[in-house]
């Protein structure tokens, strides 16, 4: 009698726990006491909050109330083994986007109000690199062994420095090695770490086009849920990705989009109509948020360009490119400057874009910015996201560059559209950001008598840093053009409340 | 001697001679060589001085105008002699002084030489002390020239006498002006010791220090602190174009210092986590502003933002005692685009008949107005930007503010 009560609670307890692990977990593989075979890495797990493992709980407890009956005895012996492992996966946090957000939706319907829900959705935590038990089981888990670079620097422990293309070669010989990734989307990460592919939109477009070509050439295993097995075969991708080259933050927003269509498609449909579905609504994803965004801040943008004024810009972003050329075919004249740092050089690019159609131009580099922003009469820059506090999350150096334009009174313009914003909030750029190569630094091409640092990493004291991006504080901007208009940076987490939630509704 | 000027003005010219501290040596010593061999005449010997020194500097000043050190040292020459020509003629003062007196006994034949001397004493006093006006351009030809007249109608004695410290006086002018310039040079070779003797009391453990480019001070003040088992970590950006800041590094490095070179524009990420930025100049002017290599600026600015204290290092020889009008512009050199965009690159694209035009701008040097400058640590201590106007006062004097000679007629 007392051992069925113990079975009957250590049941109700295995039971409750059993469903806390997020819904790719089904009924089935409670039965199966070994690992998943490691050809298909498993999903992502993030930590969901109390709310929506409560919400998780209820619904699917009111649709396995019939066979809850079958399972008794099976599941309080494996059960214990599913525990275990199960917590393991659901404390691994990985740097990837917020997933919680698509189970809130999913469960929506269910007995929680909205509003509550949003309180408590706190943005995840990112991986920290300095946390070696994290650090161990990401590793194991990976497809891609990246060696760690030799003299890291310590203030950034928090973040991955990795020896910069060491595996390329090594990926490349497994192109068609590889089953658990697609093709396509295996194609978009060597491009990432060849560095071939850089900006936000255009990162985001080749990324979203890949998952496309993965979703149409997805088919449904038998008796498996479309719903399931596709967020999870997407995860998969996104942190093959991600090992790639770590995610910046405004592409967690499109894979949020993403996998908020996916958990939305109605359990009616068909393969097929699920599929064309889903490319459709990436195809419009792409279509409004980014080209047809990118028309309106020109748009905009072009009513602030006016005759005789001299724009400085910084970097290689594709809006404010479109924004000087499209000024410059409507007829005012202007000159531009245009302003490059190390180690990428990006603007040289651009200077030669901007030069073949006819812009006079001036360039110079960074450290003479104060030299030549007395001549400067405004500044436009692009953005890789807006942070809810107002902040800028863009390439390194425009920090600076809106620091002296503020210091000299000069008006900065930051151009982005609505789908880089984002809930988080940074105050340095310490915190969050991504060490690219630091051998970038110890060579100058084009400089051969510039050879001082050739044997950096014989020495134990030195180490280069190669920071990718910088945060930009509010006060230093003075208008932020987006698709929704021409905003001040306090109005950002407005934006953000207001149109995140719904337009990706639609 | 002439192949020495030579030599220098093309240095100088072709900007070879690096740093201001060798340029100063350089100057001082070529300096040091004219006045020894400057013939001096009876009367005027600072004057003839004066007018040598400056013939000479004028066209050391003209061949670089933008390496301030040589015009500093042409100024401080020139305060010595005037300081040297000064404490002579109060010491000769003191000295008639003592001789009417001791002359006093004899009163019948110098009955009119007290009332003379005395005469011959203000006159002096007038020459030397008082700043040369209209009115003492015009009084002292005849005043200087009584004097030997008066002291000839002496006694012979005293005449002779006279004459004889009149040219020992000479000889005497000429020795002290070239102590106190091999003074100077000796001071300009030991600046980097004396600033680096302060490092203890600014840098203490487990601090993080900015540079930016290299600048020798700055790499004797790091390592003198390190000396004193001072333990901190630099960051060093890289100082574009010239990319001095990995010579600096690889230095630190090589002495034991914990060093990270980071890119130009990552300075105002970075500065968050510094405690200190401490950078060299190439010049300090009058109001305290700082002529330093280009990037600086940006900076001080981030440095002020985030209330980092900003220290520059500068020797003595580097106080320049003008005002910075349109630094930017004046006292700035643009170096060749070559470094910043290679020959070849954009040719194909300015041929094409578009209308695009290409300005490359490669400037040397930022100006630092004195609002963002913390402290000036100098051979002498440290100083606030609001004093270093005092300091000129020290070093250099009014007159030699424009080292130009006046047109041949007046002299």
């Amino acid at each position: 009698m007392a051992q069925i009560h113990i079975f009957l609670h250590a049941f109700i307890l295995f039971l409750s726990l059993f469903f806390v692990v997020t819904n790719e977990k089904k009924h089935e593989t409670v039965t199966e006491v070994c690992p998943n075979t490691p050809s298909v890495s498993p999903p992502l797990k993030s930590k969901t909050t109390k709310a929506e493992r409560r919400a998780l709980q209820e619904a699917q407890r009111a649709a396995k109330a019939a066979s809850k009956a079958n399972g008794n005895s099976a599941v309080a012996e494996s059960g214990k083994a599913a525990l275990a492992k199960s917590k393991n996966q659901s404390s691994l946090k990985k740097d990837g986007p917020p997933v919680t957000s698509e189970v809130t939706i999913d469960k929506k319907s269910g007995n929680r109000p909205p509003e509550k829900e949003r309180k408590k959705d706190a943005p995840p935590q990112r991986m920290q690199f300095d946390d070696q038990n994290r650090v161990g089981k990401a590793k194991r888990r990976a497809l891609v062994n990246q060696t760690e670079a030799k003299n890291r620097v310590e203030l950034f422990r928090h973040l991955p420095q990795y020896d910069h293309g060491s595996q390329l070669p090594n990926l490349e010989s497994k192109l068609f090695q590889l089953d658990s990734v697609h093709p396509a989307v295996f194609k978009v990460g060597l491009r990432y770490m060849a560095g071939d592919i850089s900006g936000v939109n255009a990162r985001c477009t080749e990324m979203l086009r890949a998952l496309q070509e993965a979703i149409i050439d997805y088919s449904t295993p038998p008796e498996k849920v479309l719903i399931r097995e596709l967020t999870a075969k997407i995860s998969s991708y996104i942190s093959f990705i991600n090992e790639c080259r770590p995610l910046s933050i405004s592409m967690g927003n499109a894979i949020r989009f993403v996998k908020r269509r996916i958990a939305k498609l109605p359990l009616s449909h068909t393969d097929v109509e699920a599929k064309t579905a889903l490319c459709s609504d990436i195809d419009r994803f792409i279509n409004e948020k980014i080209i047809i965004a990118d028309k309106v801040i020109v748009g905009h943008a072009s009513t602030k360009v006016r005759d005789g004024d001299v724009l400085l810009t910084y970097g290689l972003s594709c809006v404010v490119e479109m924004i000087l050329l499209s000024a410059h075919d409507v007829g005012k004249k202007f000159r531009v400057v245009v302003v490059d740092s190390r180690p990428k050089l990006e603007s040289q690019a651009l200077l030669n874009r901007l030069i073949a159609k006819g812009l006079s131009c001036t360039y110079t580099h960074i450290n003479a910015v104060s030299y030549i922003m007395h001549e400067v009469t405004k500044v436009f820059l692009g953005a890789s996201a807006v942070l809810s506090n107002g902040t800028v999350l863009s390439r390194v150096g425009t920090a600076c560059i809106a620091m002296v334009a503020h210091a000299f009174s000069v008006p900065v313009l930051i151009c982005c559209e609505a789908f880089k914003f984002h809930e988080r909030v940074l105050l340095d750029s310490i915190c969050c950001n991504e060490i690219g190569d630091p051998g970038a630094l110890a060579t100058v091409p084009g400089r051969m008598d510039i050879n001082y640092l050739e044997n950096w990493t014989n020495e134990e004291n030195l180490q280069l840093l190669n920071l990718m991006y910088d945060v930009t504080p509010s006060d230093y901007v003075s208008v932020i053009v987006t698709d929704h208009g021409m905003i001040p940076p306090t109005s950002v987490p407005v934006i953000v409340r207001e149109y995140g939630q719904e337009h990706y509704l639609i | 001697m002439l192949f020495l000027l030579m030599y220098l003005f093309i240095d100088l010219d072709a900007s070879k001679i690096e740093g201001s501290q060798a340029t100063a040596k350089q100057a001082a010593e070529l300096l040091r060589s004219v006045i020894s061999q400057q013939r001096l005449p009876q009367t005027h010997q600072a004057t003839a001085l004066i007018s040598a020194v400056r013939a000479v500097g004028e066209k050391l000043i003209a061949a670089n105008p933008v390496e301030l050190a040589v015009g500093n040292i042409v100024r401080r020459v020139l305060h010595i002699i005037r300081e040297e020509d000064l404490s002579l003629a109060t010491a000769a003062i003191d000295g008639l002084e003592l001789s009417a007196v001791s002359d006093d006994e004899d009163d019948v034949e110098r009955d009119d030489y007290p009332v003379l001397s005395a005469a011959a004493v203000a006159a002096a006093a007038r020459s030397t002390l008082r700043p040369p006006s209209l009115q003492t351009l015009l009084e002292d030809t005849p005043i200087s020239a009584a004097i030997p007249h008066t002291s000839s109608s002496g006694g012979d004695s005293e005449g002779k006498s006279r004459s004889v410290d009149k040219s020992s006086r000479g000889r005497k002018l000429k020795h002290d002006v070239i102590e106190a310039v091999n003074e100077l040079i000796q001071d300009i070779s030991t600046c980097y010791e004396q600033i680096a003797e302060q490092a203890v009391e600014h840098i203490h453990q487990n601090e993080v220090i900015l540079t930016l480019g290299s600048s020798k001070t700055v790499l004797e003040f790091l390592c003198a602190a390190k000396e004193k088992k001072r333990s901190f970590k630099v960051f060093v950006a890289e100082g574009a174009p010239r990319y001095q800041g990995h010579l600096l590094a690889k230095e630190l490095a090589a002495r034991g210092l914990q060093t990270t070179v980071i890119t130009d524009s990552a300075v105002f990420a970075m500065i968050s986590r510094v405690n200190m930025v401490i950078v060299g100049a190439h010049a300090v002017m009058a109001n305290g502003g700082v002529i330093a290599p280009v990037g600086l600026n940006m900076v001080a600015l981030a440095a002020q933002r985030h209330a980092v204290p900003f220290v520059v290092l500068a020797g003595s020889h580097k106080l320049c005692p003008l005002y910075p009008h349109n630094p930017e512009v004046l006292l700035n050199e643009l170096r060749s685009p070559s470094e910043l965009l290679d020959f070849g690159e954009f040719s194909d694209c300015m041929d094409s008949a578009s209308g695009g035009s290409l300005h490359v701008v490669n400037p040397t040097f930022d100006y630092v107005p004195p609002k963002l400058v913390s402290l000036f640590i100098t051979d002498t201590g440290g100083h606030n930007p609001s004093y270093m106007y005092r300091l000129i006062a020290d070093y250099y004097s009014a007159d030699d503010l424009v080292v130009k000679r006046r047109p041949a007629t007046t002299s």
